[in-house]
């Protein structure tokens, strides 16, 4: 079965992108950067541990949405919390215990404190799950063997063949001017 | 080290219900009486307390445990063990956006997390405040709960790391400097602990409650008086030994010293609870406590449970994180501060 992009030769798979290999953080940071600045836009570089100026080379300079999901989060769990105490204590099921008011909120605050970090916890993990793609057990970038590195002492650059600019020889050809340690073409 | 902790610490008051498999009364749900927990007592406040903080305990380990299980899942060489880890690293490939929202989050959570240690110690001390029995009611007790609460933390963080770092290895990683900063952090939540234990007797003295004076003396020359003494020893003496650099910097006298403040706390709860339960404002409903066998049983079981799961997390997963070791490695920084400048490259 033969189909897909037919660039160069007949390929067996469409091409996801083209990915460079890099011993040092430093390379692929000046990697990230110099494609950047070529204009380059649907990237991504893979390294096996956060590195800052990794995301500022690749211009995303924002801390993005995820604090404000966290307080979302925050402030869901903390109407939740009071909420369930307000209706179990005073609509459900009113019982007075010493005399106290039925909605007697300064006992409330400890089990609305607890919920509301709990809310903010799950909207950390969930958020920053959600929003990363994750779980995703497929994506072209494991089609190359030497990527099973990159989760430990190598780091990848991959520009994927949807970027307006990607064309296979002009691509190729940019990214060996970086003198990469290797060059992969991915299959989708 | 929490969540096995949490675990047994769960243990205890589901075995002491009575029922353990009506645990589940605890938790506001619609039942069949419409009937809900009572949400002014401290008791429901620890329900809510502990199984948060167990949650978010195991959110935060697991999240931090993502990259790792990647490595993993590209080191498997059995394809069982490869599918497992890949399902666990949720298909984690390092990808720097992804980074970028990791860091954020781990932020957050530890941001999060550490005001639940403070609130779940303090509500374990409101639990007290509910019993009429006398000696439960100092106010100092929040706060000297939590102090007690990262003082023996540290004393078994230090219990475990010492013997693990010979055996395993490991003692570039878990280097002497965090052995000797951890014996500073146990010595001076030490002393907030003693601090605590001279204003509950001050108190008691100082509230002319009759009940409360004879609590005091009770606790320190009655039939107890021998734990509060050994109490006084373990974790106020036997620590001061840690403001001498020569025993901070052994782990082999960090090791006794911890054993010391592990056996200490636990007879602080011995002493807090047992005197004052044994001796309370009747004379004929007083008593003494002697253990059953099941009481021990239930004591080893617990230990034994914490230390198969302990084992268990040792044997299958790392110890260590891995992804934060290589950020520390001098070959992981970048050369040239900020790489998007440009031209700092020497």
């Amino acid at each position: 079965m033969v189909r897909g992009r037919t660039v160069v030769a007949m390929r067996k798979h469409p091409l996801f992108g083209l990915m460079v290999e890099f011993v040092e953080p430093t390379d692929v940071v000046r990697a990230a950067h110099e494609a950047y600045q070529a204009g380059y836009r649907k990237m991504d570089a893979y390294s096996p541990f956060p590195i800052e100026e990794l995301s500022e080379a690749l211009g995303r300079h924002k801390s993005g949405r995820l604090p404000f999901i966290v307080f979302g989060g925050g402030v869901t769990g903390l109407l939740a919390g009071l909420g369930l105490e307000y209706y179990a204590s005073v609509i459900s099921y009113p019982m007075n215990i010493g005399g106290r008011p039925l909605a007697s909120w300064p006992a409330f605050i400890p089990p609305a404190f607890e919920t509301t970090v709990l809310f903010a916890a799950f909207a950390a993990v969930f958020g920053m799950i959600i929003l990363n793609g994750l779980p995703m057990p497929y994506h072209p970038v494991f089609n190359v063997p030497q990527f099973a590195q990159a989760s430990r002492d190598r780091f990848f650059l991959c520009i994927e063949a949807k970027d307006p600019k990607f064309d296979l020889a002009a691509t190729r050809h940019f990214l060996e001017a970086l003198e990469p340690k290797a060059i992969y073409e991915v299959d989708e | 080290m929490t969540i096995f902790a949490v675990a047994c610490a769960g243990m205890y008051p589901i075995l002491h219900m009575g029922r353990p498999w009506l645990a589940y009364w605890l938790l506001p749900y619609p039942n069949t009486m419409s009937l809900f927990p009572q949400f002014r007592s401290p008791l429901l406040w620890d329900v809510f307390a502990v199984s948060t903080y167990a949650t978010v305990s195991a959110l935060f380990w697991f999240v931090g445990l993502i990259p790792d299980l990647a490595t993993l899942r590209d080191r498997a060489q059995n394809p069982v063990a490869r599918m497992i880890f890949g399902m666990l690293s949720l298909g984690w490939r390092g990808a720097a956006s992804h980074w970028h929202r990791y860091e954020t989050a781990c932020l957050l959570l530890a941001g999060l997390s550490t005001p639940l240690v403070l609130s779940v110690h303090t509500v374990v001390s409101f639990d007290f405040t509910i019993g009429i029995i006398p000696g439960w009611h100092a106010t100092i007790f929040p706060p000297y709960f939590v102090a007690g609460a990262i003082y023996a933390g540290f004393a078994m963080v230090l219990i475990i790391s010492i013997p693990l770092r010979v055996v395993c290895r490991l003692e570039d990683f878990i280097t002497e400097k965090h052995l000797t900063n951890m014996a500073s952090i146990m010595l001076a939540t030490g002393l907030i602990v003693c601090f605590g234990y001279a204003m509950e007797a001050f108190f008691a003295y100082y509230s002319g409650n009759l009940y409360e004076r004879f609590m005091l003396v009770n606790r320190m020359f009655g039939q107890y008086g021998w734990a509060y003494w050994c109490l006084l020893l373990c974790n106020f003496l036997a620590p001061q030994v840690l403001w001498f650099k020569k025993f901070r910097t052994s782990p082999f006298w960090l090791f006794v010293v911890s054993l010391i403040v592990s056996v200490g706390m636990w007879l602080e709860r011995f002493v807090i609870i047992v005197t004052s339960l044994a001796n309370d404002f009747l004379p004929s409903s007083w008593g003494q406590y002697i253990p059953t066998r099941w009481d021990f049983a239930t004591f080893l079981g617990t230990i034994g449970l914490f230390v198969s799961l302990l084992f268990l997390f040792l044997r299958f997963l790392p110890m260590i994180s891995m992804y934060e070791m290589r950020s520390l490695l001098p070959a992981a920084k970048v050369n040239g501060g900020k790489g998007a400048h440009g031209g700092g490259h020497a």
